[in-house]
């Protein structure tokens, strides 16, 4: 019975305490930087596609939410034809962005994308790609990449090493 | 004219009475809100004031199901039953000074048998809707009235004993140097407890019991039918805290403000109680609600007719 009494201040007490709610459209709430929310194509630092089309986020997708198809420019630069993501599927997981091997595919901190329409969750490559490059600034895949593709030519990347004769003796 | 004048107050009693029924779904969730560091509905109208109405545009543009498995006319009949009774026993209960429908005589007993008569509404809801829920929901609805309503009823014994009449305003009225709460605090005690198994509110939810029984007797029920169960249970709360503010806190007696501000005040404490405990209390088990309600309250309940009838005797 006292005890029962002590509940009913120690609840009394909570009308006065600071509440916890967060009043969300006027009050955003904290974000952590690391967020998973709604995922965007980025470009490389010299504003072209970042993307492969190499369809390791595809198979990676849980949910198979992530659709594209591959083809090349003339150079041999692989890029995706379209790019559709199926947002009323995807569970923001994350392993799309962990699996593509460019940091092209990148999970931003923005998950105010609901709508009235299921269809226009479907986000096509003209809605996922951004003008920046996202999270990783200076990041270049064809500079690092053995390949040239019309970025730079072959031994020129970072890191990377004349091309080798390999029919020739001399060290 | 007169009878005009009474049709008037009639429908003035009924329209407050609803929309404290009404107000009490903000009130409720918005001081329960409160307690839990919550802030409860707020967005629609001033401080959520309108969420009842969002509320009652939204029952009643649901679809009205009635199951194909249940008993149609005792189905579409059960909810109709609590708000009807309670409506009707508010009849007889004195807002202030001469507002009231009908001063009975024995307007005491016509409550306790309005109160009674509101258990149909739980049995047959809960028999109606042929399903296993409703059915428990709806045999401890009945159990548990049965066994609170004597301790209720007898814990009343002693403020009629006192006052000398069944009649509310006379009870009022009898209460002019001292309310009955100081006299029969055992009493007050025991028609709190009695009254909060009564309006089926936690700790003795029973019949609903959410966690359990899905939603009790009201499983089945959807719509405008559910509405009314609710505002039936809104309305018995509002009815055992008048019956409290009438027979143990003076009704409409105080000082400076007028009677019907007073009336209204201990109204709203008493609610606010009745929420209050909800926040902190968990439900009893079956075992144990049988158990307080037949061998503490009841055995109670007598001793205080029994220590009142002498002291009443010895004073006279």
């Amino acid at each position: 019975m006292l005890s029962n009494l002590r509940t009913l201040w120690i609840a009394f007490t909570h009308l006065w305490r600071k509440r916890v709610t967060v009043r969300y459209p006027e009050q955003k709430p904290y974000l952590p930087p690391r967020w998973r929310g709604r995922i965007v194509l980025s470009r490389d630092p010299d504003g072209q596609e970042r993307c492969v089309a190499c369809y390791l986020c595809a198979v990676a997708c849980p949910v198979d939410c992530i659709a594209l198809q591959a083809t090349q420019n003339e150079q041999g630069r692989r890029y995706p034809d379209w790019f559709r993501i199926n947002f009323s599927r995807c569970i923001y997981c994350g392993y799309c962005e962990e699996a593509c091997p460019t940091y092209a595919i990148q999970l931003t901190r923005d998950f105010e994308m609901s709508d009235y329409r299921r269809q226009n969750l479907v986000y096509e490559k003209e809605d996922l790609l951004i003008s920046g490059t996202g999270k990783y600034p200076g990041y270049n895949f064809y500079r690092v990449a053995g390949l040239s593709a019309g970025v730079k030519a072959r031994g020129e990347g970072a890191e990377e090493l004349p091309p080798v004769d390999v029919r020739d003796l001399l060290p | 004219m007169s009878a005009l004048l009474q049709v008037v107050e009639v429908l003035a009693i009924l329209a407050v009475l609803l929309s404290i029924a009404g107000f009490l779904i903000w009130y409720e969730r918005r001081l329960l809100a409160g307690f839990q560091d919550r802030l409860g509905p707020n967005r629609v109208g001033p401080f959520g004031l309108l969420q009842p109405m969002a509320d009652i545009v939204k029952l009643l543009s649901k679809e009205d199901w009635i199951p194909p498995f249940a008993d149609g006319f005792i189905f579409v009949l059960a909810p109709s039953i609590v708000p009807t009774t309670v409506l009707l026993a508010f009849a007889v209960v004195p807002f202030s000074d001469g507002i009231s429908v009908a001063d009975l005589n024995i307007g005491l007993l016509f409550i306790l048998g309005m109160l009674s008569l509101g258990v149909y509404s739980i049995a047959f809801g809960g028999w109606a809707s042929n399903s296993k829920y409703s059915l428990l929901g709806g045999l401890r609805g009945a159990a548990q009235m049965i066994s609170y309503e004597l301790p209720l009823g007898l814990s009343l014994v002693g403020v009629v004993m006192l006052a000398g009449s069944f009649r509310l305003t006379d009870i009022v009225r009898a209460q002019s140097p001292l309310w009955f709460i100081v006299l029969q605090p055992l009493g007050f005690l025991i028609f709190l407890i009695a009254g909060f198994a009564e309006a089926r509110r936690v700790p003795f939810d029973l019949p609903e019991a959410e966690n359990e029984l899905v939603g009790g007797y009201h499983t089945e029920y959807s719509g405008m039918k559910f509405a009314l169960f609710f505002m039936g249970e809104y309305l018995d709360i509002t009815l055992v805290s008048a019956l409290i503010t009438v027979l143990f806190l003076g009704g409409w007696r105080g000082p400076i403000l007028p009677p019907i501000l007073w009336f209204f005040l201990k109204l709203g404490i008493l609610i606010s109680i009745f929420i209050w405990v909800r926040s902190i209390l968990p439900r009893y088990r079956f075992d144990q609600l049988m158990q307080l309600g037949w061998k503490v309250l009841l055995p109670l309940a007598l001793l205080n007719i029994l220590i009142t009838g002498a002291v009443v005797l010895a004073v006279r």
